[in-house]
């Protein structure tokens, strides 16, 4: 199995902190459901249809959403079939390659893009509560730590506290905050951010915005204006414009991914929350149905708990410990 | 986009099949039940929930005269209703009164579940029942949440008792007691910080301040769109902190809110609020029959007839659906049903609670906007009289006319008219689809609620 070999080589290449931030982020996550397979496949020698169903339950547990889990068994059963599988202990790496699949696209850059030479807007849109403006303010921190300058759009000028939250944050990074008073119309707040940043040469300006349920008219259309406004300023902006994803939300997550996308062209996901036991399943299907990547973890509060995210580590971090090392070296000799 | 159909029409899909079979055996309860089990999870009710009520109403299916039945499938979901809605709570459950007062409320939840806000929203229900509720402010650490509920305690005029976020949780709670005492409120209501169920010391501090509080109610806050680990955080939460209630946030989306009844399931404890709005004054009782129906993606078929029923005028609704049968509706009857509509509360709402409404051809591409609906209105009132009862002779000077009128373009009033003659369809077949399967029951309750004009 070379699958493994890479991974290893891969992940040894980057930086042990990163992993060990993501390790150490998702292992209550990984705990649970490594737990579930390894037992699994313990008691399950053989692959027959039991062992389908209760690997359809897991799959389940972690919001992947039934159509994509239903998608995945059967396609675990072909290469069954094909490779001429019968113990399940062999299925686990093929489980885990087809995960790294599902959630990879072809040959993408899972990294934001941003301009160089001009300034670069990022967009920050959502349901309420998932974290957006937690998340602009590490981003913040993230990007000026690689030596940008770094602007912050107060947009969310209708729930309570949200402009006073973003504050803080732009306190703590060290990062100018444009803002007008609370109630005040989004788009225009947009228009004298994008100003403000033209004016002081500012490279990146992250907006936030109110989080809003994506069944609201008006309020998506508000949001549109946002867009569109961003769009009238600066022509090929936004650069990126960012979903924020609750990594414990359901399958509303889908509906929330199109109908956003509709309205502001998401171009990636932020999966939030990550570090608590809910695993964020939804992302493949988004993936799967929609096509639009995941960009960033959010891994804990602290500044720096955002992390690019890397699908690989992602599932190697899922699935590391449920095999024993003595397993890969076996799975990897055998192939 | 995933199959969010209703377990109606999958049930629907079984049973078709079986159509000139005659009798419906084990087998087929059987594939039925895989059915439901797909809806459930879909839903976003936690797997292990679902087997569990899965065996329940299986046990009863097979027990009971499904088999004979000439509609198992709608046996079936009677079942699968009752079960649900009985799990769900059976009854509304009030909230706790301590014998001395204050009597005092803790909010317990995830970071984002909406703590705050439904802290507020508390607050003033508690007010329009005339007590006197304090508020406070013991979310020390995410910024400015002191200050939102300040905000929020501005809006409703509700005392907040803060200290600042630089002293902790548990000695702001205790100054906080004293002086809710001192000033003689009746109920006190503690919003704390959201945290993460595994946070060991985080949900030690929770204990610390619930131990100086004493609540007699400890809520738990959780969003309705969470997944299948809402079982992990309510179960977690009520290990720790033995909860009396939960309060179900953002059921105002489109989320089938599966999360409702995976936490009823693992804690035991009563779902006492559902919140269902920005605006402050959006929190309502729970109502576990209408969550059911709501699951099952049958709507909210309850609330809606409530509805209607309550603002809809009989007489003229009867009237409108004979003409809708024989095809005699004109803009006047469209301009009266507007009316009518608008008594109902926003379109969009009203349109969520419809069953099947999702499925119907041509209304997607309806957009269903309150604006929209003014516009339409200020359309039809630029017709003449003789113009509304015939539309038919609306031509293009009359078309440039009418818009000239209301203001609008001649693309909207064409828009408009292309539409009212698909409605006029749509109704038709509409009556239809309600004479065929669902009974008559359901025909004469829905008749009312079933033509409305849908925007423009």
């Amino acid at each position: 199995m070379s699958f493994f070999k890479k991974l290893k080589e891969k992940i040894s290449k980057s930086t042990d902190t990163v992993t060990n931030k993501f390790k150490e982020g998702l292992s209550k996550t990984r705990t649970a459901f490594t737990e579930k397979v390894t037992e699994l496949v313990f008691r399950r020698k053989k692959i027959d249809e039991e062992f389908y169903e209760e690997l359809e339950e897991i799959l389940i547990t972690s919001d992947v959403g039934v159509n994509t889990v239903m998608d995945l068994i059967d396609d675990l059963r072909q290469e069954v079939k094909e490779r001429k599988i019968e113990e399940s202990a062999e299925l686990q790496p093929i489980l885990s390659e087809k995960l790294v699949e599902l959630l990879q696209g072809e040959n993408e850059n899972s990294d934001i893009n941003l301009p160089e030479n001009e300034l670069a807007i990022v967009l920050f849109v959502g349901v309420n509560g998932v974290g957006k403006t937690t998340t602009i303010g590490k981003m913040a921190h993230r990007l000026k730590q690689q030596g940008k300058s770094v602007m912050l759009a107060a947009g969310d000028t209708f729930r309570a506290g949200a402009i006073e939250q973003l504050e803080v944050w732009g306190e703590r990074v060290g990062v100018e905050v444009i803002k007008q008073q609370a109630g005040s119309d989004p788009a225009a707040v947009m228009y004298d951010a994008i100003q403000a940043a033209k004016n002081r040469n500012v490279d990146v300006l992250l907006c936030d915005t109110a989080g809003r349920l994506q069944n609201k008219v008006n309020l998506m259309e508000e949001l549109n204006k946002i867009y569109r406004v961003i769009r009238r300023e600066v022509p090929s902006a936004p650069h990126e414009v960012l979903l924020v994803l609750d990594a414990t939300s359901g399958q509303n997550a889908l509906t929330q991914a199109k109908l956003f996308g509709e309205k502001t062209g998401v171009s990636g996901l932020v999966l939030t929350k990550l570090d608590g036991t809910a695993k964020g399943g939804i992302a493949i299907a988004i993936r799967q149905e929609l096509n639009i990547p995941v960009k960033f973890v959010g891994l804990g509060e602290k500044m720096d708990d955002l992390q690019p995210f890397d699908s690989e580590q992602f599932v190697h971090a899922l699935f590391s410990g449920m095999m024993t090392e003595e397993t890969v070296e076996k799975t990897v000799e055998e192939n | 986009m995933a199959a969010f159909e209703g377990l109606t029409s999958r049930l629907q899909s079984v049973f078709g099949k079986l159509k000139g079979k005659g009798k419906v055996g084990e087998d087929d309860i059987k594939e039925a039940m895989r059915e439901v089990r797909l809806a459930l999870l879909e839903a976003d009710v936690n797997f292990k929930v679902v087997k569990q009520f899965i065996a329940n109403v299986k046990e009863k299916a097979l027990g009971q005269e499904v088999m004979k039945s000439f509609t198992p499938g709608m046996v079936i979901i009677d079942i699968v209703n009752k079960e649900m809605t009985a799990l769900m709570g059976g009854e509304q459950s009030k909230l706790a009164k301590a014998n001395k007062p204050p009597t005092v409320i803790m909010m317990v939840g995830l970071q984002g579940a909406g703590k705050t806000t439904t802290t507020g929203k508390l607050a003033r229900l508690l007010q329009k029942q005339n007590h006197k509720p304090m508020l406070i402010a013991a979310d020390i650490y995410r910024p400015a949440a002191i200050k939102q509920l300040q905000v929020l305690g501005e809006q409703i005029n509700a005392p907040v008792f803060s200290l600042g976020d630089k002293v902790s949780p548990v000695e702001i709670v205790t100054k906080g007691m004293e002086h809710a005492k001192e000033h003689h409120h009746d109920y006190v209501i503690v919003d704390t910080a959201g945290r993460l169920h595994i946070d060991e010391a985080l949900m030690d501090e929770l204990k610390q301040v619930k131990e100086v509080i004493k609540p007699n109610e400890i809520l738990l806050v959780i969003d309705a769109m969470t997944g299948q680990d809402a079982v992990n955080v309510a179960e977690s939460f009520h290990q720790q902190m033995e909860l009396t209630g939960v309060v179900l946030t953002k059921l105002d989306g489109d989320t089938r809110g599966g999360a409702a009844l995976s936490v009823k399931a693992v804690t035991g404890t009563p779902i006492k609020f559902a919140a269902l709005g920005e605006k402050i004054d959006a929190l309502e009782p729970f109502h576990p029959e209408r969550m059911a129906s709501r699951i099952l993606g049958m709507g909210d078929m309850l609330t809606l007839i409530e509805k209607a029923q309550s603002s809809i005028d009989e007489e003229k609704a009867k009237e409108l659906e004979r003409k809708m049968r024989k095809a005699e509706f004109t803009f006047e009857d469209f301009l009266e049903q507007m009316e009518q509509v608008k008594k109902l509360g926003p379109l969009d709402q009203i349109m969520d609670m419809m069953p099947g409404m999702g499925k119907m051809k041509g209304l997607k591409n309806l957009n269903v906007d309150e604006r929209k609906l003014a516009q339409t209105e200020a359309i039809v009132k630029s017709m003449t009289t003789v113009e509304k009862r015939n539309p038919e002779i609306i031509n293009a000077s009359r078309r440039k006319r009418i818009a000239n009128g209301s203001g609008t373009s001649l693309r909207d009033v064409n828009q408009l008219i292309k539409q009212f003659e698909e409605m006029k369809k749509m109704m038709k077949q509409f009556s239809g689809m309600m004479d065929g399967k669902s009974g008559k029951k359901m025909k004469n309750k829905l008749a009312k609620g079933m033509k409305f004009p849908f925007g423009g």
